[in-house]
Order: structure tokens, then C-alpha cells, then sequence
């Protein structure tokens, strides 16, 4: 890990009461990322990504509990009083959602949510929050930035309303933008446009960034290092190029196998993971991913594995039966 | 005035978080008060009591004593007496007047949610255009011309609650009749009043009677307040309305008189609206698997 | 817009004509011959005949019905045979008063219920929520009257503050006005404040769920903001929709209120009306009260539009 930490998360869980039993969104997590940095977190639907993000962001619903920390240039974000919190927001966190139809306010024209963010936290009057909120329509892509700002949400296609969110993200220049699925919601053409927006802004911000997706092509070529979560817990971690490569994880293989490949001759079935992750509220006693396994062994399904280290430390993972090295290159 | 219409806001969602606990204290505590005035309603021809017409003019406005366990009215007449003579009047209006909402407004809301069309259209607009009157005034021209009695005040306020019946009938039926089991009866031959009967009216019904005792509720006010005004029940039969009505003239000496038939209708009222609500919440079709 | 508006005025009309069937059938249905009422103890067969003629009381209904709503579409709702003024005098006259006490009713709720739905709805679930929710609950089982009864007793009776019943116009002496207003208007306020809060929590606590509230939330804004500015407004489509509702109820609804508290407005207007079978007077005004409801469900459609810019744009 090269330059100063950011973000440290250390040892982060989160517990949600249900009718059913406490429900372990979050088990155990330990990340770092260092400034002007990307980290990739993928998973399928239900792996905790989310809600590690809002723990990180200290936006979880009023019931979850959170345990561990969340270290953010030295302070502990879970320990923070609440002004502290909000000062830090916009300023130095920044998210952006996965569906910009729910996550602008439908009632409230574009310059509005976008001026607020500026004169909240940064001390400019009304002409200047406009003209900065025209520069920053403009910056992602935008065409006529001073008529977008006078529209609703609902008069703007899918990917302009996502880029008007990144606008958002970006408007006070915060050292780490998490993108939550920001292109799952998005037509695919549109995807490719938003994510190299992300990567060309990250880079010219200096700006460290989180991308979580559940597609391990979305990843590639775009991050700086992966973590790939399963059933609350990161499974497999490493710098992308040494994931896609020397991948340990059965899981990671399974992922990287699911994904379309052009060139393969058509009608080639995908390779879907059979089965399903298991059940938040009941955890299984061995390995989480035993169940759909194809190189589970009777320990897998009684010990827990953790994390420990490949051959070198910045690339760790969690399985009784990784992948061998010479068969992962292979592929 | 909590009239007709706020009882049929059923957009309005119900606090959810009372669903699961509901059936606590404050539940069963109403439904004790209901079983009481009730039963001393029903008894009250036996029960050792003093008359409630006897006046005494001696002893106007007496304070509790053991003679008279709750005072005496301006008339010198025993007021415990007229408490309970007062919840029979209140309670067989309260109670007859919604049935005929109910039986009138279920049967035409029915009816409209299963054969929608141009009938649902004509019979929603006909309660549209009944609801954009004020309902106190029709009452109130009613018993004017009509005569003020017991039979005539019931009648008015049933009529007043057909629409509000009709519309939970209707939204329920909407709800159920697209439901597997009214599908599954049709395809297999059964005939319109089959289904309507066999299939529907049952679904409907448990809506509906929750909906009932909110109508009880809000006739007991209305019946109240055209007492109040002395122009409910005809004197001298007194409800607990007339009695507030009577003891308005008295709240500077003796605010009692007014205020025991208060706090006894206030309680029996909030006493139905804690009932109804809270079967209302259980049996809403809309509320999906409960 | 333009089409939506045009769409909702077309089914006003049909409503209209049969508001004004429905009044007429009403008023011409009850018993009480009118030409024996107005002639009083003067009334023999022949006169009784001849004012009936007169009063084209001799022709069928549905003539006489048409013959009515000609003159009310030009304006010309009667006279009344008692006072001599027109229906429209008698309501120009008692309109004032009901305003007032409508508005001023429907402002004092909505300070009570709005401020503290959005106090509850911030802190749903808590202690203060439930306590406001239970009493909120039990408010509306307080009738009218009963909450008239309470007040006169307390302020008029026990602290002398403020007067029981009276009426002095605005323009006379604003002072003493609003005076003789305050305990009327609380009482119908502590009637409507229920139904609003109700309402506006319950949507309230809806919207709070929404992600762009996270989404306000994570970009620092302060708690008030994102309350007063983005909460209530998408929460607020219901309760314009009550208020309005309540406001239309209350044009001829305040009967109990303006009679406790001896004020000259049009529900007095109606009860004087039904015991004097001034029959005219009771068709004309229950027809302007009825149409009034009519209108204020129509406005309250507007609203909407105004209030949320996606119905605005055909989109919702």
C-alpha cells in the first residue's frame, strides 16, 4: 500500500434486529485505501456491500448496530458528533447512489440540489454557487447546464440524471466519492460513459474512490484494487491485475467465469453460480460459500475460513481450497 | 365536528406500528367499558335505581350523597339514573342508524366494485353528490319538518352514512375481486350471486363491520350533538347529548352536570374508535397477507 | 395543464346540475304547504290557492325545477318572503363571518398539527411520537360541542378571559373581533388538528424513507433543511388535500359552532332558515354551500399540480 491511508476500515460489523433473529449485514471487515486511490467492492445482491457503504458513511437505518471503526484521516467517523459529521460531508465523503430516479428529489429543480450542497459548505453567494453549479453541469457532460438547472429530475434521461448526481458528489471537491452501483440502473450503452466519467474525474481530482458493483467487468482496468465480498465478508482481496490473474477464491472464479466473453462461440452457456448466498439471519457454521462450492470439502463445511496472506501481503483471501496459482494464470 | 367524512379517509395509513401489539391493554380496556355500559343499559329497567324523570325540586343540583350517588340534576332529578337511561337513547341510535348504512351502502358498494361500469360510475357519483352536502343541515331539515323523534333521528343519520359504507364495500370488493378465489369460482361456472355471497360478501364483511363500529362512534356524536342543541331526541327523553345540552346552563355552579355525560360519552366514543380501528387494521384486504 | 383543467371542469358540471336537482327535490319534498306558511293566520282556501298560483307552485316539478335554475344562472336565487332580502344579500351578508371563523379554524389547526407532524415524524417511534399519536387519537373522539363545552368553561367561565358568545365585525373594531373569534375558532381547530397531523406524519415518515433524504443526508445539510425543505414538500399532497377537504366541510359545517357561540354566519343562516320553512332562503344557500364544497375539491385538484410538478408534466 503506497501513500498515506485515507480510509481505514478495522474490524467493522453490522447487526440489524429483525422479527426473524439479528441479521449479520457486515461481518468483520478490514479495508484501507490510501488517497487518489480506487477500490473495487463486488458481490453479488445481498454480500453486505451496501450496507458497508452506509457504515462507512454513517448513513445505516436507525436500528443497525455498528461495531469497529471506521478511520477517516485519523478520526473515527462512529465517534463523531453529529456537526463534526455534517461538516465533514460533501467536504471530504461524497456517494453517489445507484438509481438518480430515486436518489434526487423529485420536487426540487436540479440547481436547487445542487446550489444547497455548495452554499452549505462552502461560503459563496447565490450568483456564485450558479455559476460554479454551471461550470461543475458542464464538467460531467452536461449540455445547456443553465436550462438543466431549472428542471426537474423526471425531465432528464437515466444517465443525465446520474451525471447530475456525480456533479453533486463532486461540488465540494471531497478526497473520496463512493459509487454505490452507479451504473446498474443505466442503460448498458450508457454505463461505459459514466464509469469513464468516475475514472477521469477521480484522476483529475486526486480524489480517492470506492466502486461497488456486483459485476467483476465493471472492475477491471478501472480500480486500483478489488475486494470481493460474499455473505458479509470480504473473501479474496488484491491489487485488480493480481486478481484477475492469480484469483484464489473459488467464488472470485465463478464470478470472473459468469461474465459474457466476447469471444466466445455463440450459444456457449454462461457458467451461472448455482444456488443461492445463504440466509443473513441464520449463518452457517463452516465456510459461507461451502453450499455452491464445486471444491468444498468436509472441512469447509465445519471451520471458517479466514483471511491470510498469498504470496505477498496486499493480496489476501479466505478458503481452505484455493485455486491453484498455475491453474489461475491459466485462465 | 368529527363527521361522516373523516371516518372514510382510508387513504390515510393506520400508525403500523400498531398492528403487531395491538390487541393490548388500551384494546381490552374499551372493549370492558363497552361490555359495561352496555349491560347497565340493558339492566337499567332493574337495577335499584332512583327514577330519572322524579324531580325533586328541593334538592336542585344536590352534590353526590349517598341518596344520590352522582347529584342531582337542575330538576332535582338523580343523575346516575340519567346517566344510564341517557346510554340506552345513545346507544340504540348509535347502533341501529349505521346498519342502515351499512346494509344500504355494503349492498350498493358490493355491487359497484363487482359490476363496475357504467352502474360503479352512476352509483359513486350519486354518493359524490350526496357527500357535497352538509350532513348536519340535512339532518337538522329533517327533523324540523318530520317531527323530532327517536325514529326520524335514526333514520336521517343512517341514511347520512350510506356513502361512507359504500366506499369501503367498493374499495374492498375491488380488492378481492381480482383475488385467485373469486377467478377460480367464476371458471367454474359460478353464477354472479354465488360469487357475490359466497365468495365476496364474507371477505367484505370483516372490513365493514370494523368500519361499523367507527360509524357507531361518529353517530353517537352526531346524535349527541343534535341533542346538545335540543334538537335530537325529543324531551323529555333525555340522551347523554340533551344532558350536556341542560348542563351548559349550569357550568358556573355546578359544571358537573355537564361534564359526567361528557366524559361518559367521550370514553364510549373513544372506546369504539380504539375498537374499530384496531379491527380495521387487522382486516384491511389492501394491507396484503395478515 | 391547460388539458388537465379542462378535463377536471367537465365533471364538475354534471356534479353541479345534479347538486342543484338534489337541493331542490329536497326543499320541494317537505312537508309544510309554503303558501299556508307565508299567509300564516290569514290563510283561507282561496287565498292559499291564489298565491299558489302566484307563486307558480301549481305547476309540475320539473318545471318549476327548470324555472329555478334559469333564474339561479342569472344570478337571481329568490327572495326570501321573511326578511325580504335575496338568498345572495342573506349570504353576502353572513359569508364574512363563516370565512373567518373557517380560516382562522383551519390556520390554528394547521399551526397545532403541522409543526408537531413534523416534530413526530423526526423522531417517529419515540416516546414523544407516541404520546402525541395517542393523544392525537383520542382528540377525535372530543365532539365539537364537548370541545366548545371545555373551553367556554375554562376561558369564559373560570379565567374570564375571553367572552362566551358575541360578534362585532372586523371592520367595527378588529381588536374585539378577533376577540369574540378565538374560543370558536379553537374549538373547531382542536377538531381539525387530529386528522392533519395524522396525515402529514404518516407521509412524512414515508418520505423520510426515500433515498433521496439519505442522499440529502450524506451531503451534510442541516436536519432542519432537509426536513422543511425536503420532506415536507413531497409529504405535503395529502394534507393539502384534507385541508381543503376541511375547509369545503366547513362552509355550512360550523352549524354547532356558530350556535354555541351566537355567531351570524350561514350555518345560523340554515338553521334559522329550516325553523322560519323560509324554503328559498334554505334551497338558494344549500345549493351556494354545496356548489362551494364542489369547488374547493376542484381547487384542491389544482394543487396537486402545483404542489408536485411531475402531475404538472403529465408524468407521475
Amino acid at each position: 500500500m503506497s501513500g498515506p491511508v485515507l480510509l481505514s476500515v478495522e474490524a467493522v460489523a453490522v447487526d440489524l434486529p429483525t422479527p426473524r433473529g439479528n441479521l449479520r449485514a457486515v461481518d468483520h471487515v478490514d479495508l484501507a485505501l490510501g488517497a487518489g486511490r480506487t477500490l473495487g467492492i463486488v458481490g453479488e445482491s445481498g454480500c453486505g456491500k451496501t450496507m458497508l457503504s452506509r457504515a462507512i458513511l454513517q448513513l445505516l437505518p436507525k436500528k443497525a448496530r455498528l461495531s469497529g471503526r471506521v478511520l477517516f484521516d485519523g478520526q473515527d467517523l462512529a465517534r463523531c458528533d453529529t456537526t463534526a459529521l455534517r461538516k465533514l460531508r460533501a467536504r471530504s465523503l461524497a456517494v453517489v447512489f445507484q438509481d438518480p430516479m430515486t436518489s434526487l428529489n423529485p420536487v426540487l429543480t436540479i440547481g436547487t440540489q445542487l446550489i444547497e450542497t455548495l452554499q452549505a459548505h462552502l461560503e459563496l453567494d447565490a450568483h456564485a454557487a450558479w455559476q460554479r453549479s454551471v461550470d461543475l453541469l458542464a464538467a460531467v457532460g452536461i449540455p445547456a447546464p443553465e436550462q438543466r438547472l431549472l428542471q426537474y429530475p423526471h425531465q432528464l434521461s437515466g444517465g443525465m440524471r446520474q451525471r447530475v448526481a456525480i456533479a453533486i458528489a463532486l461540488s465540494c471537491e471531497p478526497k473520496l466519492l463512493i459509487a454505490d452501483e452507479p451504473t446498474t440502473a443505466l442503460d448498458v450503452t450508457i454505463q461505459a460513459q459514466i464509469l469513464d466519467l468516475l475514472a477521469r474525474e477521480q484522476r483529475r481530482r486526486h480524489m480517492a474512490m470506492i466502486l461497488i458493483t456486483h459485476d467483476l467487468g465493471v472492475v477491471a482496468g478501472r480500480t486500483d484494487e478489488v475486494a470481493v465480498m460474499y455473505a458479509g465478508r470480504v473473501v479474496e482481496r488484491a491489487p485488480t491485475a493480481v486478481l484477475f490473474k492469480k484469483m484464489r477464491m473459488p467464488y472470485t472464479e465463478a464470478l470472473l467465469a459468469a461474465i459474457p466473453k466476447l469471444g466466445a462461440a455463440p450459444h456457449t452457456p454462461l457458467p451461472a453460480i448455482s444456488g443461492r448466498p445463504p440466509d443473513p439471519t441464520r449463518p452457517l457454521g463452516g465456510c459461507s460459500f461451502a453450499p455452491r462450492c464445486r471444491y468444498a470439502a468436509r472441512r469447509c463445511k465445519q471451520e471458517k475460513p479466514v483471511l491470510a496472506d498469498a504470496e505477498s501481503p496486499d493480496h489476501q483471501y479466505a478458503c481452505f481450497h484455493p485455486i491453484p496459482i498455475a491453474l489461475a494464470e491459466a485462465m | 365536528m368529527a363527521t361522516l367524512e373523516l371516518a372514510i379517509s382510508e387513504d390515510v395509513a393506520a400508525a403500523p406500528a400498531r398492528r403487531r401489539r395491538a390487541l393490548g391493554s388500551l384494546f381490552w380496556v374499551a372493549i370492558g367499558w363497552i361490555a359495561l355500559v352496555f349491560a347497565v343499559a340493558i339492566l337499567a329497567p332493574v337495577l335499584p335505581l332512583p327514577s330519572p324523570t322524579e324531580m325533586d325540586m328541593l334538592e336542585r343540583r344536590a352534590p353526590f350523597s349517598v341518596e344520590h350517588w352522582l347529584g342531582t340534576d337542575g330538576l332535582g332529578r338523580d343523575e346516575l339514573a340519567r346517566l344510564i337511561f341517557g346510554a340506552r337513547i345513545s346507544l340504540i341510535v348509535g347502533l341501529c342508524a349505521p346498519v342502515i348504512g351499512l346494509t344500504i351502502g355494503g349492498a350498493l358498494g358490493l355491487l359497484a366494485g363487482y359490476f363496475r361500469g357504467r352502474f360503479e360510475a352512476l352509483v359513486v357519483g350519486t354518493m359524490d353528490v350526496l357527500l357535497a352536502f352538509p350532513p348536519l343541515i340535512l339532518a337538522l331539515a329533517v327533523t324540523a319538518y318530520l317531527g323530532q323523534s327517536i325514529l326520524n333521528l335514526t333514520l336521517i343519520i343512517g341514511v347520512l352514512g350510506i356513502p361512507a359504507f359504500m366506499r369501503v364495500a367498493r374499495a374492498s370488493t375491488l380488492t378481492l375481486a381480482r383475488r385467485e378465489f373469486v377467478i377460480a369460482a367464476d371458471a367454474l361456472g359460478a353464477t354472479h350471486l354465488r360469487i357475490l355471497l359466497r365468495e365476496l360478501l364474507p371477505n367484505v364483511m370483516p372490513p365493514l363491520i370494523a368500519f361499523f363500529l367507527l360509524l357507531v362512534a361518529v353517530t353517537i356524536v352526531v346524535e349527541g350533538a343534535l341533542s346538545f342543541l335540543g334538537l335530537g331526541v325529543p324531551p323529555p327523553i333525555s340522551s347523554w347529548g340533551s344532558m350536556i345540552g341542560e348542563g351548559r346552563e349550569s357550568l358556573d355552579v355546578a359544571p358537573r352536570l355537564a361534564f359526567m355525560p361528557a366524559i361518559a360519552m367521550f370514553l364510549t366514543v373513544l372506546s369504539f374508535n380504539l375498537i374499530g380501528d384496531t379491527l380495521r387494521a387487522l382486516t384491511d384486504p389492501r394491507q396484503g397477507a395478515l | 395543464m391547460l388539458g388537465f383543467v379542462a378535463r377536471r371542469l367537465l365533471y364538475l358540471l354534471p356534479v353541479l346540475l345534479a347538486v342543484s336537482l338534489l337541493t331542490f327535490l329536497i326543499a320541494s319534498f317537505l312537508p309544510g304547504d309554503l303558501a299556508y306558511v307565508i299567509l300564516g293566520d290569514q290563510a283561507t282556501p282561496e287565498k292559499v290557492e291564489a298565491l299558489r298560483h302566484d307563486m307558480g307552485l301549481d305547476q309540475p316539478i320539473w318545471w318549476r325545477y327548470l324555472g329555478w335554475l334559469g333564474h339561479v344562472l342569472e344570478g337571481d336565487f329568490g327572495r326570501s318572503f321573511r326578511t325580504g332580502q335575496t338568498v345572495l344579500q342573506a349570504v353576502a351578508e353572513r359569508l364574512p363571518v363563516s370565512f373567518e371563523l373557517m380560516i382562522f379554524a383551519e390556520l390554528i389547526g394547521l399551526a397545532i398539527g403541522v409543526p408537531l407532524a413534523i416534530a413526530c415524524a423526526a423522531r417517529s417511534g419515540g416516546a414523544f411520537d407516541r404520546f402525541m399519536t395517542g393523544t392525537a387519537f383520542s382528540m377525535l373522539s372530543v365532539p365539537t360541542f364537548l370541545s366548545a363545552i371545555l373551553l367556554i368553561y375554562l376561558f369564559a367561565v373560570e379565567l374570564r378571559w375571553l367572552p362566551a358568545t358575541g360578534y362585532v365585525p372586523f371592520a367595527e373594531d378588529p381588536a374585539a373581533n378577533l376577540r369574540f373569534f378565538v374560543l370558536p375558532a379553537l374549538t373547531l381547530a382542536l377538531a381539525e388538528w387530529p386528522g392533519i397531523m395524522r396525515v402529514l406524519r404518516s407521509d412524512m415518515i414515508a418520505t423520510l424513507q426515500e433515498d433521496y433524504i439519505a442522499l440529502a443526508k450524506a451531503k451534510g445539510l442541516t436536519s432542519s433543511r432537509i426536513l422543511f425543505v425536503h420532506a415536507l414538500k413531497p409529504s405535503s399532497l395529502t394534507l393539502v388535500t384534507i385541508t381543503g377537504i376541511n375547509i369545503g366541510r366547513l362552509i355550512g359545517g360550523a352549524v354547532i359552532v356558530e350556535t354555541i357561540f351566537a355567531l351570524p354566519g350561514i350555518g345560523r343562516l340554515l338553521v334559522g332558515a329550516i325553523y322560519t320553512r323560509d324554503l328559498i332562503i334554505l334551497q338558494g344557500v344549500v345549493l351556494l354551500v354545496a356548489a362551494g364544497f364542489v369547488m374547493m375539491n376542484f381547487i384542491v385538484d389544482m394543487l396537486y399540480a402545483v404542489l408536485d410538478p411531475r402531475i404538472r408534466h403529465g408524468h407521475a
